[in-house]
């Protein structure tokens, strides 16, 4: 739309001005069908330089009518008077623009004041607002500075509370304390007066016999009368009293204290010594405890065991020679009970340390570590435990086997033989066939040695063949210029013969060795399949060395025949 | 009293020595007055008889029925009488325990000491009887006299820091004598044979303390009951304190057994019922029969607060007994004076409770063997052994009332004295195979 500056103007200014203001404001107000005539009246931004231009800004001399129609409707419309005299003609009516120009400007002081009055008012509701707001924060640091006051005595009327409760208690503390004395003085004034009213009784019977005896005349004598003197129970005179006897009645009496004494003395070493010996046999047991397991502590750089563990042994054998002499110095002592006070803390500490462990295992705390191994430990067993059933089971069949041997309906004796005889037929056969095993070793060493040899020669006669040949075939070509023809047929004949020759003396060579071997072969083969079949519930290990050689054998055989094929 | 072969019991002024196993009068003495106390010589010789009324003591010989001694008192008065361990003096305490007259009869010679104590033991004699120690006051002081009993020599004469002393005795080794005070103060002393103080001991203060005391056999310990219902014992070693023992009226611990006697609901067979009823009968009848029940803990007991305005109160323990051969301590606690408290000192503690139907009188254990005979003044006489316990009907005729017991030194026989009669009651001894 544009820029529409507001400017508020001081109410009165020219009328020029206060028109051109009404006419932005009811510009404001155009509604679309007018906005042709807003974009011819619009005008480029006016400079804030001189307001006069800007308010000429709507009517120039040549719009003057246009203007002077479109206010008059504009003035019609918010319900003034029209500006023209007649409803149609073009003279302007003075007078009607004059009020209608007075009523705008009555409009416009009205509507400054309302302004006025409206900022006024929100003036004075701001201020308000932001006395309300103070004291608003007022009041809630009030409020807060109440609360922790409050918590604050609530704090202390506790502390009073509890410090009344101890008093109280206390207060019933003294009040008992003060009746259990009370009580003890009332039986102790009972018991004093009780003995008093005794004594005094006691007193006024001396006093009745005192007076009696004062007054009585006749005195009973006071006498013994004996038939006759009594001996003594030892037998013995009776003696003076002298020193003498005074000082042996005092030897007496420190010789029967002193015996008391020694036989007390005696009963505490015997005590003692056996005390020590307990304490030497505990410190043994506890030292053979506590050294397997030092390797575990170990770990945890505990050095302090070994060196003391050392020092204790040493102290061992201190002890015990000095215990052979049964010294019983204030040091000796000490040590003895130092060092067992040690060793046992120690133990303690081991013993604990096992707990916790033990602890911790059953309460299932464990590292991965532990448990993998655990598993595989279980793992083991059940391995071990099949191992074992199968085991058993074994010995069982075998077992029922050799009982259904021994189950043949003899009775001991014959069985016993029998089974003697088994065993030994047993025996005698796998004699014979370890012989023979051997025999067969010893042939098959000697026809691998011959083999051998007769490759070496084989070897030797194909070179000297072969020399031979080649001589043969230079001859050949040297007397083939002379007699070619017949001498060639004739002669590659003989060779052919002679190579077949040859070859047959190999072949035959060969089927000699072969013959043997073959007649060697065939029977020892069989032998062989013979005692693999004989040997079927004898050893294993057996059949299969012998299994191993006979397979081996004729690995080699085939070898040999490759290389003499090729 | 019973001696190892006669019994000595007196009737009225007459003197009868019966036998023991069989109960035959064997001697018949008549004195000049109602005897009050009756004692053997150590060496069963000789049997003296007071009479304090008359102030005279006579004495009888067995051996020599003829052979008589009386001694008068005279004006002196004589309050008691006893004799020395060597059978041959006689120690007269004369009336207002103004002296002590030592009477020979050997050399018809006296003795005095002045100023003995009257306390409720004031004589003590050592067990090998060489030793005797006298309690004395003068000056409002005590004072301790050891005498040598075979000449009557003062070995030592020291004062004690008791208030006011209240009994002396001698340990069984005859080298340690106990000193205590009166209820008032809990305190404690031990001389040595020469007069030395080894050592104090008091428990508490102000409070009533010591009611009474007993040596173990072997001297090794020191019982002590007071009125607060313990019992505390010194070891010899230290003269300390090594436990107290508490007498509860409430037992909680199951490891105690306590037996409780009960009556047996006696059932009177019909077809026994004869008319007029005979005398086991009507005394059967009268007298039931009672038995030993284990009660089940925690149980309580029979508890009496006595009065407590009244002097030498009826609680705490008033009566202390070592077995002979060490192992066993039996107590008996006045608050609860139907139990007995039986405690195994080997491992001290509590070890069997016997609760009685009626108050118990008095009770001693067998010289020989751990075997406890109690009776509470009715018909009936109990034994405790570690093997078990029994009561006993005492097979008389009308109303025997056990008042006192008294073991033979022999160990198998036992007196039971009522007011009037007495019965001997002979144990079998078990054959061992």
């Amino acid at each position: 739309m544009g820029d529409w500056k507001t400017i508020t103007v001081p109410a009165p200014s020219s009328v020029l001005d206060s028109k051109n203001t009404s006419q932005y404001t009811s510009e404001k107000k155009m509604s679309p069908s007018s906005l042709n005539m807003q974009q011819v009246l619009r005008l480029p931004l006016p400079s804030s330089k001189s307001t006069h231009s800007f308010f000429s800004a709507f009517c120039t001399e040549e719009n003057v009518e246009q203007s002077i129609s479109y206010l008059n409707r504009e003035l019609t419309t918010l319900g003034f008077p029209s500006l023209y005299a007649e409803s149609k003609g073009k003279e302007l009516n003075l007078i009607s623009i004059l009020n209608c120009m007075n009523e705008l400007l009555v409009l416009q002081r009205k509507n400054l004041r309302a302004q006025e009055d409206v900022e006024m008012q929100h003036l004075k509701l701001g201020s308000d607002m932001d006395h309300l707001q103070n004291c608003y924060a007022k009041l809630k640091e009030q409020l807060e500075a109440s609360k922790r006051e409050i918590v604050g005595l609530q704090e202390r009327d506790r502390q009073l509370q509890c410090k009344n409760r101890n008093l109280h208690q206390l207060l019933k503390n003294e009040k008992d304390e003060v009746q259990k004395l009370q009580n003890i003085i009332a039986s102790r004034a009972t018991q004093y007066n009780h003995d008093m009213k005794r004594k005094e009784r006691e007193y006024n019977k001396l006093k009745e016999r005192l007076h009696q005896l004062v007054m009585n005349k006749k005195d009973k004598k006071i006498a013994m009368e004996v038939l006759n003197y009594v001996g003594r129970v030892d037998g013995k005179r009776g003696g003076w009293r002298t020193d003498k006897t005074e000082a042996r009645n005092e030897e007496e009496m420190y010789k029967a204290l002193l015996r008391d004494y020694e036989q007390c003395q005696k009963q505490l070493l015997v005590e003692n010594a056996e005390l020590r010996k307990v304490l030497q046999q505990m410190k043994k047991e506890i030292i053979s405890l506590l050294p397997p397991q030092k390797q575990k502590p170990r770990e945890r750089s505990e050095d302090g065991i070994g060196p003391v563990l050392s020092d204790l042994e040493d102290d061992v054998g201190e002890l015990n020679k000095e215990n052979m002499w049964e010294l019983s110095c204030e040091t000796v002592r000490e040590q003895l009970t130092n060092s067992i006070r040690n060793q046992w803390r120690m133990l303690k500490n081991h013993v604990e340390k096992l707990d916790n462990q033990v602890s911790r295992v059953h309460s299932g705390a464990l590292t991965d570590k532990d448990v993998i191994s655990r598993e595989d430990h279980e793992l083991e067993t059940e391995k071990l435990e099949l191992e074992i059933q199968h085991c058993k089971e074994m010995i069982k069949t075998q077992q029922q086997l050799l009982q259904q041997q021994l189950m043949s309906p003899c009775d001991d004796d014959t069985t016993v033989l029998l089974q003697d005889c088994y065993l030994l037929e047993e025996r005698e056969r796998l004699q014979e066939e370890w012989k023979l095993f051997r025999e067969q070793k010893k042939n098959f060493e000697k026809e691998r040695r011959s083999f051998t040899e007769a490759a070496i020669r084989l070897g030797l006669e194909r070179q000297a063949f072969e020399e031979d040949r080649g001589t043969w075939l230079k001859q050949q070509f040297l007397s083939m210029t002379c007699d070619s023809k017949y001498l060639e047929n004739v002669k590659t004949q003989s060779a052919t013969s002679g190579s077949s020759d040859q070859d047959n003396h190999l072949m035959n060579t060969r089927s000699q060795q072969k013959k043997p071997r073959s007649l060697s072969s065939v029977p020892t083969s069989a032998e062989l399949c013979q005692t693999i079949q004989h040997t079927p519930y004898s050893s294993s290990p057996c059949a299969i060395s012998n299994k191993t050689t006979e397979e081996s054998k004729p690995n080699q055989w085939e070898e040999i025949y490759r290389e003499e094929t090729e | 009293m019973g001696m190892k072969t006669h019994r000595a019991s007196c009737v009225q002024y007459r003197l009868i020595v019966r036998d023991v196993n069989t109960l035959q009068i064997l001697q018949l003495y008549t004195c000049l007055d109602q005897i009050q106390y009756v004692e053997w010589s150590s060496d069963s010789l000789f049997i003296l008889c007071a009479m304090y009324k008359r102030g005279i003591v006579q004495v009888w010989s067995l051996e020599q029925p003829d052979w008589h001694c009386k001694i008068d008192e005279g004006s002196a008065g004589l309050v008691a009488s006893c004799w020395s361990p060597d059978g041959r003096h006689i120690l007269n305490t004369t009336e207002f325990h103004l002296r002590i007259t030592v009477w020979s009869l050997c050399t018809k010679s006296v003795s005095y000491i002045k100023y003995p104590k009257a306390c409720q033991q004031g004589i003590a004699f050592t067990k090998d009887g060489h030793y005797m120690a006298l309690a004395e006051r003068r000056d409002c002081k005590d004072f301790i006299s050891l005498f040598v009993c075979s000449d009557w020599q003062l070995l030592r004469h020291f004062d004690t820091e008791t208030q006011d002393l209240a009994g002396i005795e001698w340990a069984p080794n005859g080298c340690v004598l106990a000193v205590w005070d009166t209820c008032l103060e809990y305190k404690i002393l031990l001389y040595s044979l020469d007069g030395r103080l080894l050592s104090t001991y008091r428990a508490y203060e102000w409070s009533l303390g010591i009611k009474s005391i007993a040596w173990s056999p072997s001297s090794q310990f020191l019982a002590i009951g007071s009125y607060d219902e313990k019992v505390r014992i010194l070891n010899h070693v230290t003269w300390k304190k090594i436990t107290e023992f508490e007498h509860p009226p409430i037992i909680a611990n199951p490891k105690i057994i306590v037996y409780k006697e009960v009556e047996k609901s006696a059932t009177v067979e019909t077809q026994k019922l004869s008319f007029p009823p005979t005398r086991e009968l009507a005394s059967s009848l009268f007298s039931i029969p009672s038995k030993y029940d284990i009660s089940q803990v925690p149980m309580s007991l029979q508890y009496i607060k006595p009065v407590a305005d009244r002097a030498n109160p009826r609680i705490g323990i008033g009566t202390l007994a070592f077995s002979p051969d060490n192992c066993f301590l039996a107590t008996k606690n006045d608050n609860t004076p139907n139990a007995i408290w039986i405690w195994d000192i080997q491992k001290l503690k509590l070890f069997v409770v016997l609760e009685q139907l009626c108050t118990v009188n008095s009770f001693q254990w067998d010289p020989r063997q751990p075997r406890l005979a109690i009776c509470t003044g009715n018909s009936k006489v109990y034994l405790w052994s570690p093997a078990g316990c029994v009561s006993v009907q005492v097979p008389m005729e009308g109303d025997f009332q056990v008042l006192s017991l008294c073991w033979h030194s022999g160990g198998d026989t036992m007196a039971l004295l009522s007011k009037d009669n007495f019965c001997l009651c002979y144990l079998e001894r078990e054959e061992v195979k």
